[in-house]
């Protein structure tokens, strides 16, 4: 079997100096998916933020290569004042390479390609988030709602293109309350509540 | 880099007032002083060239803020960190971005405000100079203290309080390699300390910044 893009052994997860996750143990192969399940709060953002590699693990290892991740935040980094197309050019530029105009086809944004992102609805800002996961052509996709105020035809067409990329042999780890009908597994991280009280101080040093 | 720098200009042009801010605030400040002062053409002689550097300087604070509040707030800060671009370029092209709006069309017009604080003739060369030699310093120490602020909600005050104390050695050596030739004299040792702070804090803040940075978006 070809090498994982993802492991995890024991991983501990803090946000804001307390201890939200604990012993977190996740394998994850090319053509994987597997969803984040949890109630609010339960920590879905800081795992994926500890992966995406914006915050230090506070114990435990992980494996990845950090520039195999394209991560998808809550917010959708469009600048307003910038074209749909332009927004793209831009991450395109950074990542070297150019698919700006396929990106924007997959995802149904071809004729508001030259209009400026603040008049764009939230679902199809969203639509331009996700574009951006295509444009950088990165293989492990790290997803935090990417479904998030999109209409039901976006959140088919977007599972669509989850599936071709998984089969083409990305990974994702997605975040997400919505069944996007993809064969994933599931992470239930309520199941890594911190346990002991004294685990709430554990990260003094936090800066 | 160069990618970021461009679109950094592009959004200060869309947004509109991007180079404007800092240069309609310099324009009021030199404008106002001959006001404040009196217009004894001496008295505004002998204070133009420290007038001059601090309202390039103030001019520069002011859009410190929006540094990096904007992208932070949009979540591109996120995806800048996880792009393929070590933070400290990241810095470093955002500082440029910010000279290019600020500091470069500070340097240019500050001639004809010069003009109206009756800066000695002999002066103007060393003005823009000494202009463009030192505020890239300004914009490099300003990176700095808005990575350390950044995602503070009002992180301006702070910003300002972090950044001033730095700011002090280029406007003294600014300030005095212009009052130098407006006084005739040679002023080839406050360019070269001035030129010293620019190359000094272009070597060491990026990776102040970059440090700064990760700290914050923990």
């Amino acid at each position: 079997m070809t090498a994982p893009l993802l492991t995890l052994t024991g991983l501990h997860c803090s946000r804001g100096g307390v201890p939200v996750l604990e012993d977190v143990s996740l394998t994850l192969h090319p053509g994987e998916a597997v969803v984040v399940r949890g109630p609010n709060g339960s920590g879905k953002t800081t795992l994926l933020r500890t992966i995406a590699g914006l915050q230090p693990a506070t114990g435990g290892g992980m494996v990845r290569d950090g520039d195999a991740i394209a991560y998808l935040p809550h917010a959708n980094g469009v600048k307003g004042t910038l074209s749909a197309a332009e927004n793209l050019a831009f991450w395109a530029g950074l990542h070297g390479v150019d698919r700006v105009d396929a990106a924007l086809d997959a995802l149904a944004l071809g004729k508001l390609r030259s209009r400026r992102a603040q008049t764009l609805s939230a679902g199809q800002k969203r639509r331009l988030a996700l574009a951006r996961l295509l444009v950088t052509g990165r293989p492990f996709w790290l997803l935090d709602e990417p479904t998030d105020s999109l209409d039901e035809a976006s959140v088919r067409l977007f599972a669509d293109l989850a599936r071709a990329h998984l089969a083409s042999g990305g990974a994702a780890l997605i975040a997400s309350h919505v069944d996007l009908g993809l064969d994933a597994r599931v992470l239930d991280v309520s199941a890594f509540r911190p346990t002991g009280t004294d685990a709430r101080f554990a990260d003094e040093a936090f800066l | 880099m160069i990618r970021l720098v461009l679109r950094d200009l592009r959004l200060a042009v869309r947004a509109g007032g991007g180079f404007g801010l800092a240069l309609a605030f310099f324009l009021i400040a030199c404008v106002l002083v001959p006001f404040g002062v009196g217009p004894e053409s001496g008295r505004l002689a002998s204070i133009a060239p420290g007038m001059l550097w601090v309202g390039a300087l103030l001019a520069c604070l002011l859009s410190l803020d929006r540094i990096f509040a904007t992208d932070f707030e949009d979540g591109s800060l996120d995806l800048l960190a996880t792009a393929p671009l070590p933070l400290e370029a990241l810095a470093l092209s955002k500082s440029a971005a910010h000279w290019l709006t600020t500091g470069l069309p500070l340097s240019l017009v500050a001639p004809i405000l010069a003009l109206l604080l009756n800066l000695p003739s002999a002066a103007y060369g060393s003005l823009v100079l000494s202009l463009l030699v030192g505020t890239p310093a300004l914009s490099m120490i300003g990176t700095f203290g808005a990575s350390l602020t950044v995602g503070l909600k009002r992180g301006g005050l702070l910003l300002s309080l972090l950044v001033l104390p730095l700011y002090v050695p280029t406007l003294i050596f600014g300030a005095e390699a212009v009052s130098r030739a407006a006084a005739g004299q040679g002023n080839v040792t406050p360019l070269l300390l001035l030129a010293l702070v620019t190359l000094g804090s272009l070597a060491v803040l990026p990776f102040a910044c970059a440090m700064a940075l990760r700290g914050n978006l923990r």
